[in-house]
């Protein structure tokens, strides 16, 4: 890992392929309320990147904060000190989210359904006896509504896509067309679902995920296989092209110091 | 009114309570949570947006028959281990639960802070919480005609927080992150501050939020009160302690002689 320039051949993860690539799809004219996680990393990675004029919003108050290591929590000492601003939790959700002053909601999921509503509640049949119990919401219910789009972040296999999730904690596209604007949400909704096989992105006909962009050396069959419904693969399927080298040892040396801990 | 932690606790602290202790990621105050430990009060319905390490310490000793919460995980780090066992398992007790958003909880405070019954947001719909939370209904907007989401006031029997400073005449100082700390304390019947110290006077400092001394009901001088989380200006997050806990509170065996050995039987907290 560390002779990175010198290696012919540069190797990188499915974890890092899927953290560049959110990263990438943020720009220097975005505000992004950020998820912690992989989330955060792929957007302080691109605020390193290509994006150094980023705006980074976290859940804690802290408006356009400018990490320079990974926090480990949302509210971090690294991410008060560094922000132009912290406001408080009746503020950052009332003022800055709810009224619609974000454009991208950064998120994870655990399990994700077709029309791009997540699950971070619990695993199993019943609210009351889960089988596992998950964190729960934290501000994902009112980022998936309120943000203008949503980014959604998270591994893909048939654990996490499934065509019915166990429960929908964070609403995407509801049952389909239509349902965002029968729940009264203001924001778009799911932009794009970046994972380790690729990326899938609305239709705008169905609101159904299909996969649009496919990262190099996954095959359509793996794309297939790892999802939980019958995916559809979009007629124009991009590759996405393969981390740089600047792009995996930034990201490399943002998870060291976490990584040396574990 | 300046007394010791153990004071204060048994002063205003009570079995059947409902306690807030807040402070989101910073200044959360687990020396007060480890003395309600100590003083082996039950019942407690514990009410936290998120409960954190300090929560799984309580829920783990058996001190909360209910939670009402908005995220419940070790952040950055995975599970609640206490929390999870005690919802999926009911060990040590049943836990009855409430759960929200952070966007209704923190409206469920600024009303309770407000003298008001309800608060209303743009919040929880297409969300399946909404048919399983109690004091969350959707009303139409008089107005607009917009169907919006009310929740009700929280109004804790007391709230305790830490905070950096307090001057002599009480009034208390906490900066940096200050999260629902503010909303939490003035919702509250009785408000205990814990502070890192007592000082002559106050400097201004980044979001600086200032509690008057007339709706605090005591005051108490804990240097390093709010460890493992911060207090920013005095002692980091101490990261390595939340990733450890992960192994600590996996198994009731080992949660347990932590707990004999840390909480229990330690001299933690200020002794005076």
């Amino acid at each position: 890992m560390s002779n990175l320039l010198e290696s012919k051949e540069v190797l990188w993860s499915a974890d890092e392929m899927m953290t560049v690539s959110a990263a990438r799809s943020l720009t220097n004219s975005d505000t992004c309320f950020v998820g912690i996680g992989i989330p955060s990393t792929a957007a302080i990675l691109a605020k390193a990147t290509h994006a150094p004029r980023l705006t980074l919003i976290y859940e804690s108050g802290t408006i356009d904060t400018n990490p320079t290591r990974l926090p480990l929590s949302i509210g971090d000492g690294e991410l008060a000190q560094t922000a132009l601003t912290v406001v408080s939790l009746p503020e950052i959700f009332n003022y800055w989210l709810q009224a619609g002053r974000i454009k991208i909601g950064f998120l994870g999921a655990a399990q994700i359904d077709k029309f791009g509503n997540i699950n971070t509640t619990i695993i199993g049949s019943s609210y009351d006896n889960p089988k596992v119990r998950l964190p729960g919401a934290g501000g994902a219910t009112e980022i998936a509504g309120a943000c203008v789009n949503t980014t959604i972040i998270c591994r893909q296999s048939t654990r996490t896509f499934l065509e019915k999730i166990d429960f929908i904690t964070s609403c995407g596209f509801g049952s389909g067309p239509g349902s965002r604007h029968a729940f009264g949400l203001t924001g778009n909704g799911p932009k794009n679902v970046i994972t380790d096989i690729g990326i899938l992105e609305p239709d705008p006909e169905t609101c159904e995920l299909v996969l649009t962009q496919i990262h190099e050396n996954v095959t359509r069959e793996q794309a297939v296989e790892s999802t939980g419904w019958n995916l559809k693969i979009s007629d124009n399927l991009k590759v996405t092209q393969p981390p740089t080298i600047q792009e995996l040892q930034i990201l490399r040396a943002l998870n060291a110091p976490a990584e040396s801990k574990q | 009114m300046i007394l010791t932690l153990s004071e204060a606790i048994s002063e205003f602290v009570h079995n059947g309570d409902s306690v807030a202790m807040e402070g989101f990621t910073h200044l959360i105050p687990f020396t007060a949570g480890d003395e309600i430990i100590r003083q082996g009060l039950r019942d407690l319905t514990l009410i936290r947006m998120t409960p954190d390490l300090i929560y799984d310490r309580l829920i783990g000793a058996g001190c909360a028959s209910k939670l009402i919460f908005s995220w419940g995980g070790n952040p950055g780090v995975g599970s609640l281990h206490r929390f999870r066992d005690a919802i999926q398992n009911s060990w040590p007790r049943p836990l009855e639960i409430e759960e929200h958003t952070h966007a209704g909880f923190a409206n469920r405070y600024l009303a309770g802070a407000s003298g008001l019954p309800f608060a209303i947001l743009r919040g929880y719909q297409g969300s399946d919480l909404l048919e399983h939370t109690q004091n969350v209904k959707l009303i139409e907007c008089p107005f607009t005609g917009e169907r919006l989401a009310a929740v009700r006031a929280i109004n804790p029997d007391v709230t305790i927080i830490h905070a950096q400073q307090a001057d002599r005449e009480g009034n208390v100082l906490l900066w940096g992150i200050t999260g629902i700390q503010k909303e939490a304390a003035l919702a509250a019947k009785r408000v205990i501050v814990t502070v890192e110290e007592i000082v002559d006077s106050f400097e201004p400092k980044m979001n600086s939020t200032i509690i008057p001394a007339f709706v605090i009901s005591a005051i108490c001088v804990s240097p390093g009160g709010s460890r493992p989380s911060y207090a920013l200006d005095y002692y980091e997050r101490d990261n390595d302690a939340y990733i450890a806990w992960n192994t600590i509170s996996k198994e009731r065996d080992t949660f347990t002689e932590w707990l004999q050995r840390e909480v229990l039987m330690g001299q933690k907290g200020p002794v005076s």
